[in-house]
């Protein structure tokens, strides 16, 4: 073993708005060795499809750990619930 | 009083709740509402009906967070927000902010905290329906710009 321990986490993910459309889904469940919110959203965006065309850099999107508001630095962790959507329009 | 948030598809009755709000503390001398409704045009379409779509618990978790703050920042003594999801016609009432305090000027200010707050950090979306067909509205950056001036930074629009 040469040092990186990866550690194998169930996430439960959901899709809003525009990014839900693109998805195709409202949410799912993945077993997921990404250790941040960054890492999950790349890992996510190599599925290609819609994953790809909806949460590409660049693209405003918004992200939810265990519903707050979270930096792509955000660390994830066993069960937790994280959300990807575009720029909030209520009001 | 209390500080509640209510999602509701159900329209809602000002007068009841600016009533509710106030009734049993003889502390309030003043009672400051928004109340945000549907236009019939938006960026130059005319809209034929909007579809509001919500993030189920962390709705109410963000709405309650930001009324916390405006505690802290405002000397308020009560505070309802509502806000309507699901199909909503031009007119129709979206989202009612009220507050109260012993004078209007803590009232307010927290009134529209509350709804600067509101429209950058709460997952709401709207999706219009117009005679181009169905689209999701833009976030604006005025929105992002009028959290700002109460010190708290907004990237509600920033791209990453």
């Amino acid at each position: 073993m040469s040092g990186t321990l990866h550690v194998t986490l169930n996430i439960n993910l959901k899709y809003f708005a525009s990014i839900r459309e693109a998805i195709g889904l409202g949410g799912e469940s993945v077993v997921t060795q990404a250790a941040t919110l960054q890492a999950l959203r790349d890992e996510l965006i190599a599925r290609g499809g819609g994953y790809a065309d909806a949460l590409a850099h660049g693209r405003a999107v918004r992200m939810a750990l265990n519903q707050d508001l979270c930096q792509e630095s955000a660390a994830l962790s066993e069960g937790c619930e994280v959300a990807f959507f575009p720029p909030v329009t209520g009001g | 009083m209390s500080f509640t948030v209510s999602i509701q598809t159900q329209d809602f009755d000002v007068s009841q709740e600016l009533a509710a709000l106030r009734t049993g503390d003889a502390r309030v001398g003043a009672v400051c509402s928004f109340l945000g409704t549907v236009r019939e045009r938006n960026d130059g379409s005319s809209v034929a009906s909007m579809a509001l779509e919500h993030y189920p618990g962390m709705t109410e978790k963000s709405i309650s967070a930001m009324m916390d703050e405006a505690k802290k920042r405002f000397d308020i003594f009560a505070a309802r927000v509502i806000h309507r999801v699901g199909l909503l016609q031009p007119e129709d009432q979206i989202v009612f902010v009220a507050v109260t305090s012993a004078h209007r000027g803590e009232s307010f200010k927290a009134c529209e905290f509350l709804m600067d707050y509101l429209k950058t950090q709460a997952p709401f979306w709207k999706k219009e329906v117009t005679p181009e067909g169905a689209r999701w509205v833009d976030a604006r950056v005025s929105d992002d710009q009028a959290l700002a001036r109460w010190g708290i930074a907004a990237t509600n629009t920033v791209a990453k």
